[in-house]
């Protein structure tokens, strides 16, 4: 199953590769990581998806994170009412005749062209993970020449409705 | 012509305080009493501050990095108070790695300082330079890089601290060379604040009822206590908790010591060469109340197979390692002590299970450990057996690992806490020795044993040099069966006698080592000898090593076979 787990984390040195290196010493399957600074000085905010097999794997992945001396907070906030998004950059093929059919393909999509060349086009977009997915699959027999993919950011949302399914750790 | 230290008193009184003078008070700052360093170019402000210093602590110069390493573990495992290191950059701090997993792998308090190239040429290769930060930060609990002088000794501090608190573990403090020799009047503040680490101390009251509920109800309850309880100074606590409600006790193998291994209750150390008492007790059991302890694999065996009868009750002060191994359905989060005495406080009716301690005593009578006395060479076993009774089982005993290891922890019985320095999880060869080393320094006035292989003392037995000049009483026996003792029974067992690379056929000579450091070297070869050589050592004043020719063709029994559960143990009877 896939999950999205949140860490505030203190801004030290190093901090990024002691949770990824546990991540990977402990044999988690991260899909995505995000990290950037949040509204406090010193504190940044890391979005992780994860791939995981199991309750017992995912209690272990949230104790580990909450483990670590610079980890504040962790939540698995799947199963909350959330806002993910990404964005992702596409490098698509196109000479001067299919620029307006891509155009139409993207539009429905709220993605932006934010650079033309000669010969390709550069598509911005975000949104759910999903809904990337889809454009990316739709603009591939154009020809895609380059793909980045910032990974998913995830906020709960100001309102929860009731009740929320609690995956968290096990209550201690 | 002959070099030597100018005297202290001859040394200028430095008018200039650098950041190593710093770093030196803020060990003094810290109650440092025994420091294990080797000088090296990135540390050699530090040195130089240590020489110009008047310090409470002892330097002790070890021969090697992994020596200094193994000496603060067995430092911190007898005084419950951090070992400390200092070693150079690159070499000096790889050469340190794998006593930092074994602290890591052990949860031993160890402060590690390593020199490091100056920050301006920090990630240039440099002349000895290592990402110590970068290869320990997975064997650490936490690692500093000191980049700004004004910060050394607030992280000193909490290296200490973090170290020394909640589960324990090895922190490393990396200095480089600039900032050691920075000349510096400033006033440093060491206030810190951890928001990230407070870990809970005081377990959770509900948990604890439910935890006495469930005693409450259990006909076959069994308790496993860890090194947990010997970090928190629990033992008193277990004892009186479970000889109020009889309960019976199985260790780990680092758990010796925390309940009497004489005890009526005890059943004995638990695992892959553990007693049948132990292991068929949590078989059976309803209810198994772990005890800081980690479920380590070699505890539980195949893990289908564990206490698969058993409601499965876990304090820890680690809440990452409850439901790590084994689901758990009571989990307490919180140091040992104080959850004992919280449920010394509760009234828990438990007049249920005088069935089961008969079972269970009768387990104990009828498949005690066993082994055969040789009438050729010395049986090991019979020669622990030896070294308990004559030492009347006060020893602080070491070892390494392998089959010495778990003759120790079978045949001396530890009747008292934090007598025993052993390297469990991560088992690593040529722990013992230095660690003995570093217990003998811990507590000067104890009888300090270190019981090691012929393979695993040859991996540092150049620290013989420290126990030498510091003329150290520790008494080394090396259990010589010239061989790779675990690996060839493993062999034996499981690859059908093919012993690869295992026999030690070309061992020295271990009398003229130990005498070529100056230190007194016996050998023996026959039982009848062992009686007046363990007198002999343990009057003598002084260190002295015992080459003791035992048995080559001994296994370690009884022994859950890998990938079995404990309940299909062999061995158990002759």
């Amino acid at each position: 199953m896939k999950r999205i787990i949140t860490a505030t984390v203190q801004n030290r040195s190093g901090v990024l590769n002691r949770i990824t290196g546990m991540l990977t010493k402990r044999q988690f399957n991260i899909e995505s990581i995000s990290v950037g600074t949040s509204e406090t000085e010193g504190i940044s905010k890391m979005t992780f998806v994860v791939e995981i097999g199991d309750n017992q794997k995912l209690e272990q992945l949230t104790k580990q994170l909450n483990k670590q001396i610079d980890v504040l907070k962790v939540s698995d906030i799947t199963d909350k009412a959330i806002v993910a998004r990404e964005l992702a950059l596409i490098k698509v093929g196109s000479t001067g005749q299919n620029r307006t059919e891509i155009q139409g393909v993207i539009t429905p999509f709220r993605a932006n062209v934010i650079d033309v060349s000669k010969d390709s086009l550069i598509i911005q977009v975000t949104g759910k993970p999903d809904k990337v997915d889809a454009l990316i699959n739709l603009l591939k027999p154009y020809g895609i020449k380059e793909l980045t993919r910032t990974g998913v950011t995830a906020f709960q949302r100001g309102r929860q409705p009731e009740p929320v399914q609690e995956v968290n750790t096990l209550l201690i | 012509m002959k070099v030597e230290a100018k005297p202290k008193e001859q040394v200028a009184e430095s008018t200039m305080t650098t950041g190593a003078d710093v770093f030196i008070r803020s060990l003094v700052d810290a109650d440092v009493d025994t420091v294990f360093g080797y000088p090296g170019g990135a540390v050699l402000p530090i040195y130089d501050a240590l020489y110009r210093a008047d310090t409470p602590f002892e330097h002790i110069l070890c021969r090697h990095e992994q020596g200094l390493i193994h000496a603060a573990e067995g430092y911190a495992r007898v005084t419950g108070k951090p070992g400390v290191v200092i070693a150079t950059s690159g070499p000096g701090a790889t050469n340190l790695i794998t006593g930092i997993t074994d602290a890591m792998m052990d949860s031993l308090p160890v402060v590690i300082f390593t020199g490091q190239v100056a920050t301006g040429v920090i990630g240039t290769d440099a002349f000895q330079e290592a990402d110590i930060i970068g290869i320990t930060t997975p064997i650490t609990k936490y690692n500093y890089q000191v980049t700004d002088l004004t910060e050394l000794p607030r992280v000193v501090k909490e290296a200490f601290h973090i170290a020394s608190t909640g589960r324990p573990g090895p922190v490393v403090v990396d200095i480089p060379k600039n900032i050691a020799q920075e000349i510096t009047a400033k006033e440093f503040k060491t206030d810190f604040h951890l928001p990230g680490y407070q870990p809970t101390i005081k377990p959770n009251p509900l948990q604890i009822r439910k935890l006495a509920d469930a005693l409450s109800r259990a006909k076959r309850p069994l308790l496993l206590a860890g090194a947990g309880v010997l970090f928190a100074k629990a033992s008193e606590e277990l004892k009186t908790f479970v000889e109020k409600h009889q309960i019976p006790v199985a260790t780990t193998l680092l758990g010796l010591g925390s309940f009497p291994g004489t005890n009526k209750l005890s059943l004995g150390m638990a695992g892959m060469h553990g007693t049948y008492a132990a292991n068929m007790g949590i078989y059976e059991a309803d209810l198994l109340v772990n005890i800081g302890a980690r479920f380590d694999d070699r505890l539980t065996g195949a893990l289908q197979h564990f206490a698969p009868n058993a409601k499965v009750a876990h304090i820890d002060i680690d809440p990452a390692e409850i439901g790590k191994n084994v689901s758990t359905k009571i989990p307490v989060v919180g140091d040992a002590k104080e959850a004992l005495q919280l449920l010394l406080n509760i009234d828990i009716e438990m007049n249920h299970h005088q069935e089961w301690l008969e079972a269970l005593e009768n387990k104990k009578q009828d498949y005690p450990l066993w082994y055969e006395r040789s009438n050729d060479l010395i049986s090991p076993q019979w020669l622990i057996e030896q070294v308990y009774e004559t030492s009347n089982g006060k020893a602080i005993v070491t070892t390494d690992v392998g089959q010495h290891q778990m003759w120790a922890a079978q045949f001396y019985k530890f009747d008292q806490p934090d007598k025993w320095v052993t390297s469990g999880g991560l088992g690593t060869m040529g722990f013992g020795f230095p660690a003995a080393i570093g217990a003998q320094l811990g507590a000067p006035n104890e009888l300090v044993v270190s019981v090691v292989g012929d393979g695993g003392f040859q991996m540092t037995l150049q620290e013989l040099a420290v126990i030498k000049q510091r003329n150290l009483p520790v008494k080394v026996i090396i259990v010589n069966n010239e061989a790779l003792g675990m690996v060839r029974q493993w062999q034996e067992k499981f690859y059908e006698e093919r012993y690869s690379e295992s026999l030690l056929s070309e061992n020295p000579d271990f009398i003229k080592l130990a005498e070529s450091y100056g230190i007194r070297g016996m050998r023996i070869e026959k039982e009848e000898e062992v009686p007046a050589m363990l007198e002999d050592i343990f009057s003598y004043d002084g260190p002295v090593v015992v080459d003791c020719r035992v048995v080559k063709q001994e296994c370690v029994y009884p022994m859950v076979a890998p990938g079995k559960g404990n309940h299909e143990m062999i061995g158990v009877t002759k």
